[in-house]
């Protein structure tokens, strides 16, 4: 890239490829953003502090047990739990008693849920920058075409899709999982047939927030670990589902991955206006078809 | 006519009476308060902006300080890289906003709600994610600090009675504004909107109207916001500001006229004398704004909005009776 004249292709391959895997922790993040707004139809503004607080878990937790990579795979599995319980507490203590009210009182206290959850990571975690090591058997590359590829970046290659089919399964082949759908579509009938919404939106909101938190532990090796975050990624991941589809996850997918793609040539490119490429995507996409390329549930 | 109405109202005798409190205030308060109030009224003209929207017109305009920061940067970049005289500079801030305005309203209003309001949170942070990159243009995330302005409003004193001019004038324009038959009709597509559409009012035209008025006027606090500061900085157009404005709006009541002026004077209030003691000043705000979803989700002046309405509506008619006979 000296100079800039020549761009090979494969560093456009690599390029394609560290997008991609970035495509797979904003789905993670996205797909439970989008879980949410499908039933509770509501923006959760705190998902991306879910998502920072599940990197601090993270890194807190892998602390504990030494950096190892004992600790990675116990924080991996244990950090997104701890942000469920947050959002379990957050929800049945404070937010089921908002369902009746009006959307914009919802979304309003989820706002007020973002304020309170940043400032709560400054106090227990403070301001500095930290950072987590990936497990050893992640570290370092493996050549593709010849360049270096991050093998942690494969890792996440793989995980992305597992969540997604494990998603689609959950949706579609379980009895919870059919329920949320229906209570997506029409929440009074769901309620008719003596089916408890609010635990319905607990566990919706839960498990949504839950996915925050993977990502957010997911992303803790790759980045360091700091307040200020959650606000980059919310604003992304609203961008993503605004483009895929309210609600959809698939939708949540395929904008993930114009928004990846597209950043991480943004920045083989013009690396100082890397972050302006996506919005210019999304700005393209919503002038063509302004609720977004897949079905929203809406 | 509209001017006779308004001279009418026992309101309107209580703003002139606040007002000519104001205009006296500098010479019997501390230099800190004199600014503390500038600041005020500053927020006050954003917050009630934001409220054309909100309140009057129910656009969740969730990102309405990206216009505040473009009018305040675009009158402080003038007036610090460029010789152009002052006063088009000033104009050039409130421009520019309604612009801005303009383009992300294009966008934002073929969308219902909240959609709105996603697109628009995101939009406006480009334009966040553009001050904050273009170190050469806009200093980054430091900003611009000292920026010159001119002499007869450089002083503390002299910066709060333009910018209590201004507001002044901006507010009568905005009570105009709502009681005009475009006020009207934006508030009737605030409480019905298919109705509205089926009588042959063209809604998005109205609606994207009122964002581009509302964000001229979220320009003008911009400028006035450069006046009292002298300078700039990417925090202006960052989305937890237009958090702030928003809960100000509710706390003084969204529905009512003058309520995000009280809205504004708590939060800045408290911003400036809670904000010494602690530095976890958007927990405050976060508690703040639970505590008014649970319990006064109508805000301050209009909790008991239907009633107030409906006494205002009796009172009107007593009106119009007693002109009549």
């Amino acid at each position: 890239m000296e100079g800039g004249q020549t761009i090979t292709l494969t560093a456009l391959s690599i390029t394609f490829l560290v997008g991609l895997s970035r495509a797979m922790i904003l789905f993670i993040v996205t797909s439970g953003l989008s879980f949410v707004l499908g039933v509770l139809r509501v923006p959760n503004v705190a998902h991306g502090s879910l998502y920072m607080i599940g990197a601090f878990v993270a890194y807190s937790i892998s602390t504990l047990f030494g950096g190892g990579s004992l600790g990675f795979w116990l924080a991996l599995i244990l950090a997104p739990l701890v942000v469920a319980l947050i959002s379990l507490i957050a929800e049945r203590t404070l937010f089921c008693h908002l369902y009746e009210r009006e959307h914009l009182m919802l979304l309003l206290f989820t706002f007020a849920l973002m304020l309170i959850l940043g400032d709560l990571t400054k106090i227990v975690w403070g301001a500095d920058y930290r950072s987590i090591m990936a497990p050893t058997m992640l570290q370092g590359s493996i050549s593709i075409f010849g360049s270096p590829f991050p093998k942690y970046n494969l890792f996440l290659l793989i995980i992305g899709p597992l969540v997604a089919i494990g998603l689609w399964l959950f949706s579609t082949k379980t009895k919870m999982g059919k329920i949320a759908r229906a209570a997506a579509v029409d929440m009074e009938m769901v309620g008719a047939i003596g089916i408890n919404v609010s635990w319905v939106f607990a566990f919706a909101f839960v498990l949504g927030c839950l996915l925050a938190g993977l990502g957010g532990a997911l992303v803790s090796p790759t980045i360091s670990v700091t307040i200020g975050m959650d606000h980059n990624i919310i604003i992304e991941a609203f961008l993503i589902v605004t483009i895929g589809g309210l609600g959809n996850m698939w939708g949540a997918m395929v904008g993930s991955l114009i928004f990846g793609i597209t950043q991480s040539f943004g920045v083989l490119l013009f690396p100082q206006f890397a972050i302006v490429f996506p919005y210019l995507a999304v700005v393209i996409i919503l002038t063509l078809k302004p609720t977004g390329m897949l079905k929203s549930v809406w | 006519m509209l001017f006779g109405h308004m001279l009418r109202q026992k309101s309107f005798g209580i703003s002139i009476l606040i007002f000519g409190i104001l205009l006296i205030a500098p010479a019997l308060l501390p230099r800190f308060y004199i600014y503390f109030l500038a600041v005020i009224f500053v927020t006050a003209l954003l917050a009630m902006s934001l409220n054309l929207c909100v309140g009057h017109g129910m656009l969740f305009q969730f990102h309405h300080g990206v216009f505040y920061g473009v009018g305040a940067y675009t009158a402080g970049l003038l007036l610090a890289k460029t010789s152009i005289p002052w006063w088009m500079a000033f104009m050039a801030g409130p421009l520019a906003a309604a612009l801005a305005g303009l383009l992300i309203g294009l966008f934002c209003i073929r969308l219902n709600r909240l959609y709105f309001g996603m697109l628009q949170i995101s939009l406006g942070s480009l334009i966040w994610a553009i001050a904050f990159r273009w170190y050469a243009l806009t200093g980054g995330d430091d900003g611009i600090h000292g920026i010159p302005i001119p002499d007869f409003i450089a002083s503390t004193t002299g910066s709060y009675y333009f910018v209590l001019i201004v507001l002044g004038i901006c507010l009568l324009l905005m009570y105009l504004i709502l009681k005009s038959p475009f006020g009207s009709t934006l508030q009737a597509i605030r409480d019905n909107p298919e109705r509205c559409a089926a009588v042959g009012i063209h809604v998005r035209r109205h609606q994207l109207k009122a964002i581009i008025i509302a964000t001229f006027f979220g320009g003008v606090a911009g400028v006035l916001f450069v006046i009292v500061e002298g300078s700039i900085f990417p925090d202006l157009l960052f989305w937890t500001l237009s958090l702030e404005i928003f809960i100000m709006c509710l706390l003084g009541g969204w529905f009512t006229f003058a309520g995000p002026i009280l809205g504004a004077a708590i939060i800045v209030s408290l911003r400036t004398f809670v904000g010494t003691y602690t530095q976890y000043w958007t927990l405050i705000l976060g508690v703040i704004l639970i505590l008014l979803i649970f319990f006064l989700p109508e805000g301050i002046m209009g909790y008991n909005y239907r009633q107030l309405f409906r006494s205002r509506a009796s009172e009107d008619q007593v009106e119009s009776f007693n002109a009549s006979g």
